[in-house]
């Protein structure tokens, strides 16, 4: 059956068909016949006030639903400012559709007012896209970009339509099936892998889990948590796959990488297996590579098979979306063991050791001023672990990713891949939309913060009280780190004097906001109490903090893992180890 | 570093070139040559690429170039197992005394002249690269004066098609799409 109707209604009711509930966007005049059938539709559109905060949004939306999300923009620099949040969402594998307005097709090309080519420009960091200059192609476009951010390795797809498209009269046909001879993600893994990667389990006397974001992607936890105490191996969760695997379970080792745990890091480098599931060898995790895990065979699960020995060598490649692949390896490990089982009693042991010895931890300011990992070990303590935590990048992203405890898969949501300031208090506006019943707090540094606040308007407005932590230390904190340990202290342009200007407290108050401050250790309890009860207005907590913190343990850019420093010019004490 | 020849099967949509190119650009693979043209299929360009790489870096680029949704598929076309030809025009000064010499050469080569006039010939030869290569260095004694030519094309030996045996018809329905959860 089809229906006369505009382009812009066409987009329209294929979004609704596409089952979208909600879209962040902006208005201009290329994307604006769209907005007229917008007023009226079901879907619910949250009017931001910037573009980039819309393509976190949906990217927070997304990541704690696990449905696509949704943003829509205009032309020219409404779409180019779309591109940090795709590029941030095609790194971290999140399922994403953008609409942009183009100019009207025959000014395509003649650098017409807001043109910009922005199929052109995502193309490197969209899984695919789309430029629709006639309506009759809109409902296949919208229905297969909802499938390719949706299956597979999630991603985001971009779809930009030409103004006279969506004005131009057209007939509305959702199609009842796609064909897309180019795109078959395969799902299954093969049974013959599966074999070997339990056979090489079964070997193993020093197996490590070495678990990516692809767990919490496939909604695998359970499989993992299963196949994890099955095997007994030691756990270690990526910065992505915080959640994943719970903090509190004794095989948990930690996160491994630049800023992980000595357990965790050490248990990778001194492995005879690694069974990966679902991460990428990303070189925050593997340092020096050439030194990464030298003894280890590796088995590699991923549905995407450019993933497999992109970065290390996969003795045992595994293509396949990983609850199925896990699912599989369960019944095809018990086989193995029926057989034979290495003891792996004193790898545990030793690994147990190191976890005990070489703990998470900080030292309190000589000064008594506040800690800020203190801050935020107490907001994780006081919201508990079915609260919902998003970072901006930095040093409070990576104390969030150490003192936050995380049980729960989809409470963790921060900008892993391309580092991206400013993430926070949208994405934690996107997570709020999708999770309204949860406690959603962006723990953010003051340098992220004054790149996206604005959104905070956009929250108050729309009744999404969010609680921002701002991590006050009045710097650009992790690149100040590094000026102090590789920079002679020089700190170049590293100041921003935050606690001087702006007034966080007066700041969230303007944009409508709930503004709160706190300096000393002893109010931080109080302050925390007092921001989780308000429930009607987003909350800001302006947290000052000590200035000269530092995040460890650190494996230094470029160098070997081998050489994590629990702190300032020191390693773990080797010797005392038996590994 | 080794040569290989890909033949990549693309859908015939707008800004295929760009996806393709620009995969091999971002991630820096080294491109030697690539042709693009039609198919017996009006729906399906074919791409013959001519990549040069660290043999384990291969597999790497036929993964990277198959996430590419308008990429249907690709072979690797070995020299053995494929017919491989590029073409060569090429300008030379010819004058009444070399003609005989230049025609000997273009006979050794089954090169033919396709445009000629009082100091110059365009010649034009096809075949492989080390066949082209002899030619051109055959015709330089007489001085070249420009040159065009195309990227190789190849196309497998052997009575099958590769659009036969990867083109499937599978199709999605919608149902499962949108908001569904794909992969459980």
């Amino acid at each position: 059956m089809s229906k006369k109707m505009s382009g812009a209604s066409s987009l329209v009711q294929s979004l609704e068909s596409a089952g979208v509930d909600v879209m962040f966007g902006l208005p201009g005049g290329a994307i604006l016949p769209a907005y007229d059938p917008i007023f009226d539709s079901k879907i619910r559109h949250i009017l931001v006030r910037h573009e980039q905060g819309a393509g976190h949004a949906a990217t927070g939306y997304a990541q704690v639903t696990g449905r696509v999300g949704v943003c829509i923009a205009t032309s020219g620099p409404g779409a180019t400012n779309l591109v940090t949040p795709l590029a941030d969402a095609a790194m971290d594998s999140v399922p994403l559709v953008a609409i942009t307005g183009q100019v009207p097709s025959v000014a395509i090309g003649t650098d017409a007012f807001q043109e910009a080519d922005i199929r052109g420009i995502t193309m490197p960091f969209t899984k695919h896209n789309y430029l629709i200059t006639d309506p009759k192609d809109i409902p296949r476009a919208i229905a297969e970009a909802f499938y390719i951010a949706g299956s597979g390795r999630p991603g985001p797809v971009l779809v930009d339509i030409a103004k006279d498209a969506l004005q131009k009269e057209t007939d509305f046909v959702y199609p009842k099936e796609l064909s897309l001879p180019g795109y078959h993600p395969q799902l299954e893994p093969e049974n013959q892998f599966i074999k070997d990667a339990a056979a090489l389990i079964a070997q193993s006397s020093k197996p490590v889990f070495y678990v990516g974001g692809g767990v919490i992607k496939s909604n695998a936890s359970k499989e993992l948590m299963q196949l994890a105490e099955l095997v007994g191996a030691p756990v270690v969760t990526t910065l992505m796959a915080l959640g994943s695997f719970p903090d509190s379970h004794p095989q948990h080792l930690g996160m491994p990488g630049m800023h992980g745990t000595v357990a965790a890091v050490t248990s990778l480098q001194k492995a005879d297996l690694l069974i990966t599931l679902g991460a990428r060898f990303d070189d925050r995790v593997t340092g020096k590579l050439s030194t990464f895990a030298v003894n280890a065979k590796v088995i590699h699960a991923d549905i995407d098979p450019a993933e497999i020995g992109k970065n290390r060598f996969a003795d045992v490649p595994i293509v396949g979306d990983l609850k199925r692949t896990i699912a599989a390896l369960i019944p095809a490990v018990k086989a193995e063991f029926a057989k034979n089982k290495a003891d792996l009693t004193p790898w545990i042991a030793s690994m147990n050791k190191l976890r005990a010895t070489y703990p998470l931890g900080y030292e309190l300011p000589k000064d008594g001023s506040l800690s800020p990992q203190y801050v935020i070990e107490r907001i994780s303590a006081l919201t508990g672990p079915e609260g919902i935590y998003v970072a901006g990048v930095g040093q409070h992203q990576m104390w969030a990713s150490q003192f936050v405890k995380y049980e729960n898969p989809r409470t963790w949501l921060n900008s892993g891949g391309l580092g991206t300031m400013g993430y926070a208090v949208p994405a934690a506006m996107g997570a709020k939309v999708g999770a309204p019943d949860a406690t959603v707090w962006a723990i953010d540094g003051d340098g992220c913060f004054q790149m996206t606040n604005q959104e905070l308007v956009t929250c108050a407005l729309n009744n999404i009280p969010i609680k921002v932590a701002i991590i006050n230390n009045e710097s650009l904190g992790m690149v100040r780190q590094w000026q102090t340990l590789f920079y002679e202290g020089r700190y170049s342009n590293t100041s921003l004097d935050s606690k001087r200007v702006p007034d966080f407290v007066k700041l969230a108050e303007a944009m409508g906001c709930v503004g709160l401050s706190c300096e000393r250790p002893e109010d931080v309890d109080a302050i925390i109490k007092q921001a989780n009860a308000i429930n009607d207005q987003p909350v800001v907590v302006d947290f000052r903090v000590f200035r000269d913190a530092m995040v460890w343990p650190m494996v230094a850019a470029g160098t070997s893992n081998d050489d994590i420093m629990i702190a300032r010019e020191l390693a773990p004490d080797w010797d005392s180890q038996e590994l | 570093m080794s040569t290989h020849t890909l033949s990549v099967l693309v859908e015939n949509s707008p800004g295929v070139l760009a996806r393709v190119a620009g995969l091999f650009s971002r991630r820096a693979y080294n491109i030697d040559s690539l042709a693009v043209g039609p198919t017996e299929n009006p729906d399906i360009s074919r791409m013959t690429i001519v990549i040069n790489v660290e043999s384990h870096s291969l597999e790497q680029v036929i993964r990277q170039l198959d996430k590419l949704v308008n990429v249907i598929h690709i072979a690797e076309l070995k020299l053995d197992e494929s017919v491989q030809a590029e073409l060569l025009l090429v300008k030379i000064s010819a004058t009444s005394k070399n003609r005989f010499d230049v025609d000997a050469v273009l006979e050794t080569y089954s090169a033919s002249i396709v445009d000629e006039g009082a100091d110059y010939m365009t010649i034009e030869a096809t075949g492989d690269a080390a066949k082209i290569s002899d030619l051109l260095n055959a015709l330089e004694r007489f001085g070249i004066r420009e040159l065009a030519q195309s990227g190789l094309v190849a196309i497998e030996r052997g009575s099958g098609s590769l659009a036969d045996r990867t083109l499937s018809t599978q199709s999605i329905p919608t149902a499962d799409s949108g908001q569904a959860d794909y992969q459980n």
